[in-house]
């Protein structure tokens, strides 16, 4: 029981200190974890995060997941979860409650169009680091091209465009199982 | 039910998004349009970038905050959070025994590209909405008739913070302040 609290209070501190979304919090978890409580190993560490990226949903939220299992079982799943969702969860109730009245304030929309300026910078440089990390090989660019297309000119559902990603490595696999039956 | 239907959709969003927060932005707007503007959906990602957490798990609680309260919040983020809890559980040794298997390595090879796409995708999103006088959404992108509306000094700033972001490596949440005190500056300065 006082693992499962231990579990809660450490995620609890994880969500309440990292700003920038799910990557930035990795750093926050390998400090708490592996160092400082030493619950896994650095090596599965990597691996942790690894795995959590293979799953849908936010990278942080996976890796609370697999971690809290790990360590306490399912309780210690729910404990790591509820920990590294909560302070995120009272933050925006309260930055929405306020929201509406301080969106009246000329500065604060003024403050708005230069942040949004800066969300796109943000999102600009995270594209290029995901871009330089994913697109290593001749055939994964064109992937990602025909992906734009169909986002942006057939305008399908971003959710069939996952799906393209599925089934474009599932033929890919395919094909690499006859190139190499053939050889 | 307005509570059953906000559960379903960040469900829904939960599922199908991959490669984190960003990837997830195309979806989210798409999904959430009934109930917010594009211009509050970009204000969101913005207060997602300067409050702490997963930024799907942000917007599911804003977006779940304005359509049903706090109830609303609690259930539109347990959606969101729920499918990673039950493929994760149920899955992971599994996973864990054939992550080196050909089959899902060729299936993590085929959705990285995907997903910078949808972050390409986000950006467009954003800077359409922030670069321009009209608010517009990510199915309208290629419309360059509005192209005409742009507004110089947002791109200025833009720019600017790329560059401080690539060049001198500034942290995320220093590239917010300087554009929130940019954008009050700029007012006052009469620029804005």
């Amino acid at each position: 029981m006082k693992k499962i609290f231990l579990l809660f209070i450490t995620f609890l501190k994880i969500g309440a200190f990292t700003f920038g979304g799910g990557f930035a919090m990795i750093p926050l978890i390998e400090r708490e974890i592996v160092e400082k409580r030493k619950w896994v190993s650095q090596d599965s560490m990597i691996n942790i995060i690894s795995i959590s990226q293979s799953f849908p949903g936010a990278v942080a939220i996976n890796s609370s997941i697999i971690i809290g299992q790990r360590i306490g079982g399912y309780p210690g799943a729910v404990a790591a979860t509820l920990g590294v969702t909560l302070p995120s969860l009272i933050i925006i109730i309260a930055v929405a409650k306020i929201f509406s009245y301080i969106w009246e304030i000329e500065a604060i929309k003024a403050a708005f169009r230069g942040i949004n300026s800066a969300v796109i910078a943000l999102l600009i440089s995270v594209s290029i680091r995901i871009g330089k990390a994913s697109l290593k090989d001749k055939i994964t660019p064109f992937i990602t091209i025909v992906a734009l297309i169909l986002l942006f000119w057939i305008k399908i559902h971003p959710i069939y465009i996952v799906l393209f990603g599925i089934a474009s490595g599932i033929a890919y696999y395919f094909f690499k199982i006859k190139k190499s039956g053939k050889n | 039910m307005i509570y059953l239907q906000l559960f379903i959709t960040f469900f829904k969003i939960g599922l199908f998004s991959f490669g984190g927060g960003y990837g997830m932005i195309p979806m989210i707007e798409i999904e959430t349009g009934q109930w917010l503007t594009t211009q509050e959906f970009v204000n969101i990602i913005s207060i997602s970038e300067m409050t702490p957490g997963p930024i799907a798990v942000n917007t599911a609680t804003f977006v779940g905050y304005r359509v049903g309260g706090i109830l609303g919040g609690v259930i539109a983020t347990t959606g969101v959070i729920l499918p990673s809890l039950i493929l994760i559980l149920s899955v992971c040794g599994l996973l864990n025994k054939y992550r080196k298997h050909p089959l899902l390595e060729s299936i993590v090879w085929g959705i990285r590209p995907v997903v910078v796409a949808l972050i390409i995708g986000a950006v467009a999103l954003v800077a359409r909405n922030t670069l321009l006088k009209e608010p517009i959404s990510i199915n309208d992108m290629l419309d360059l008739s509005s192209l005409q509306h742009l507004e110089p000094i947002s791109i200025a700033i833009t720019v600017l913070i790329l560059v401080l972001l690539l060049v001198l490596k500034l942290h995320p949440i220093l590239a917010i302040l300087v554009g929130a005190v940019l954008g009050v500056i700029l007012k006052y300065v009469g620029l804005f």
